[in-house]
């Protein structure tokens, strides 16, 4: 009937689908434009991006429905590497990247950067270490490998435990971003926003799992890659620097360091804080000096990196390959994607940032009398959210660096509205926004109920079940995790950002260790592995509630966002001690991780499984 | 070459060995060149300071070509030893 039926043609036709869906999108787009210039409200064309685009989406979804069990976990297996690179970086950026990453460098300077350097180099151990033996392993879900390696329920049963740990966290905030946007496009409360956003995941992967989820993500990720192009292309070409201003924004960063010493940035301290909001202090491209703060960096950076490859919705994504070879290309392929976002970031913060300092620029308002700077129409936009805030604490009449307040999110949000582009540009920034933190959302989700229903129920509960009690299992435990997600997001616990990290560190703190020495260790037994999981989870844990909430001073400036060094290294040290102390896997499993080790040959776990 | 014993244990041999190289390689770009950053900021690359360079671009794009690269060499050895998928 559909097209999705016919698989054969379908993966041959992928690159003109995605071709006439691109075309199709950037019509719309120019739709939007001329629609603007004809006088339609700037309201009407947010809320036309933001349902247009979820629209698309849920008709892919729907289009991919299934009731068979390998395309419900694995996408059928016959995802084509660049496809699923695409479908990776989408999953991989969350709505925090998106909104969130230019705006911390920005706001942070030469520190933050640990995180663009962490999230993308991560993809190295993915690549060398992880995803073609997970592959060759042909398992379903992260657990499954786990389960199958180490054998024994309860070795899969604590897999499960921290996926679902590290990836709750991470989807709660998730969620809260797919709030947010959809509150503030379609005017609608944040706690309604939050569910319709729910609504929207869950269209695209209840019907079809894995399957609907990579295609989506496929089309999510090129919403997504151009909402955040093009405002930053734009704007660099309107100052000067051309249509690729990634290689020639170095002039940008030394008039920057320039613009600190005639604003005193660093100097001038608020006198009190914001809630929820900060001053610029910190300078822009000098990196601090001494040994402690290399080690913060790097400590921060370790922890994005092995906590992105123990991530269980990444490393899911690298089963749907057809096979082994093209499991490792579609490693590079993500990383090249995600590279495009991520090299944009720093350069879209230093383009905003010169905006708004650098007093030749009409756009500037540092330095400014407060008077004028509050009548401008974008301040009075975003400070009537709460998204910045001006506070004369001398009394001068004049805006200094340390009255200018504002949230991280809004150098991505508002970059449109400074540098004075049309209002289609920020429509298409929020159906990005909302892209990013949707594709993100639904990996997780799936990676969750997969794992519940797949190693909790199937494996260990019910092995008896057949394959349509399977997927209804599953497909209830999605609703269930995504109302649990909702519920905990719709109470605004904590910043996006928070969340997202401790997600890497839990993450690293249970599974790196033991996915790793899987493959790499053929001494590594069972017990090893239950102690690793184990102790690495409990101790990661224990260190963050003890910095975070407990009072305790951080061991070597580890602090809460950095608490995956303490966890991982616990989880080491308690394998390989158990590991030695217990006796060496029997033959059969020694077979199988030589067997993993190889390319050729048929998987470990059947295509059905 | 066929898929002895043999030939499997060269190819084990030869893929743990890029795997060092590459992780040595990774342990570089992630650490090593961003713990002297304040120091290499004092040169400049293409106007930048290269402290900051290599954290918002350069190490990013030293991983996305180590990756291609990686892809091609891990894929001659495989071939080579006869293990490759058909």
């Amino acid at each position: 009937m559909s097209l999705f039926r016919m698989t054969g043609n379908f993966v041959e036709n992928l690159p003109k689908i995605y071709g006439l869906y691109t075309g199709g999108f950037l019509i719309f787009v120019g739709l939007m434009a001329i629609l603007e210039q004809m006088g339609l409200a700037a309201d009407t064309i947010g809320i036309l991006f933001v349902a247009f685009t979820i629209v698309i989406y849920a008709a892919i979804g729907w289009l991919s429905r299934t009731m068979q069990v390998d395309a419900y976990y694995v996408a059928g297996r016959q995802v084509p590497p660049v496809f699923n690179g695409m479908a990776t970086a989408a999953d991989w950026m969350s709505g925090a990247s998106f909104v969130a990453m230019a705006g911390g460098v920005y706001l942070n300077g030469h520190p933050y950067l640990a995180f663009v350097v962490g999230w993308t180099g991560g993809y190295v151990l993915v690549a060398v270490l992880m995803a073609p033996y997970l592959r060759k392993f042909g398992c379903y879900t992260v657990p499954d490998f786990i389960g199958t390696r180490y054998g024994g329920n309860l070795a899969r049963f604590l897999a499960v435990v921290v996926l679902v740990v590290a990836s709750f966290t991470y989807v709660t905030a998730q969620i809260n971003a797919t709030g947010t946007i959809a509150s503030r496009a379609l005017l609608i409360p944040f706690e309604v926003g939050v569910w319709f956003g729910l609504l929207g995941i869950l269209l695209c992967s209840m019907l079809g799992g894995m399957r609907a989820v990579t295609w989506t993500q496929v089309a999510q990720y090129i919403v997504l890659i151009i909402a955040y192009l093009v405002p930053v292309i734009w704007m660099s070409n309107k100052q000067g620097f051309g249509v690729i201003p990634h290689l020639v924004y170095g002039d940008a960063v030394a008039r920057i360091t320039e613009l600190e010493q005639l604003h005193q940035v660093g100097v001038l301290k608020p006198p009190e804080a914001v809630a929820g909001m900060s001053a610029l202090v910190n300078k822009h491209s000098t990196a601090a000096e001494g040994a402690m703060a290399a080690w913060k960096f790097i400590a921060l950076t370790a922890c994005m990196m092995l906590g992105t490859a123990s991530l269980p919705h990444i490393l899911m994504r690298y089963f749907t390959t057809p096979s082994v070879r093209d499991a490792r290309k579609s490693v590079a392929w993500s990383l090249l994607f995600i590279f495009l976002l991520y090299f944009t970031a720093p350069a879209l913060a230093t383009f905003t940032k010169l905006q708004v300092l650098d007093p030749n620029l009409a756009t500037s308002i540092i330095g400014k009398a407060i008077a004028d700077v509050s009548a401008l129409e974008w301040i009075q936009k975003w400070s009537s959210v709460g998204f910045l805030a001006i506070k004369d604490f001398n009394s001068d009449g004049i805006l200094q660096i340390n009255e200018f307040f504002m949230r991280e999110d809004i150098v991505v949000l508002a970059t449109p509205e400074i540098a004075g582009l049309p209002y289609v540009i920020s429509g298409l920034v929020a159906a990005g926004g909302m892209a990013a933190a949707m594709s993100t959302a639904d990996g997780l989700l799936l990676a969750i109920a997969n794992a519940l229903s797949h190693d909790l129920y199937y494996k260990m509960i019910d092995p008896k079940a057949d394959t349509r009690r399977r997927l209804i299992v599953a497909r209830v435990l999605l609703i269930v995790i995504g109302a649990a997600g909702a519920a905990v997001a719709s109470m605004k616990l904590t910043g996006i950002l928070g969340a997202v990290a401790w997600a890497f560190d839990f993450a690293m703190s249970g599974l790196f260790f033991p996915l790793v020495l899987g493959v790499w260790w053929k001494r590594a037994n069972r017990a090893g592995a239950i102690a690793g999981m184990g102790v690495g989870l409990l101790v990661g844990t224990w260190y963050l509630y003890m910095v975070y909430a407990g009072g305790m001073t951080p061991w070597l400036g580890i602090d809460h966002l950095r608490f995956g060094i303490v966890g991982a290294a616990a989880s080491l040290i308690a394998m390989v001690a158990v590991t030695l102390m217990t006796p060496a896997p029997d033959a059969e499993t020694q077979a199988m991780v030589d067997e993993i080790r190889v390319p050729r040959g048929n998987t470990i776990l059947g295509a059905s499984h | 070459m066929i898929d002895s014993t043999e030939s499997r244990l060269i190819h084990w041999h030869r893929t743990r060995n890029l795997m060092f190289v590459h992780i040595g390689i990774w342990l570089v770009f992630s650490f090593v060149v961003h713990a002297f950053a304040p120091g290499l900021n004092k040169f400049s690359f293409m106007d930048f300071p290269l402290g900051y360079y290599m954290a918002a671009q350069g190490s990013l794009v030293v991983f996305v070509v180590q990756l291609f690269v990686f892809v091609k060499q891990q894929e001659k050895i495989d071939r080579d030893c006869g293990v490759a998928e058909d």
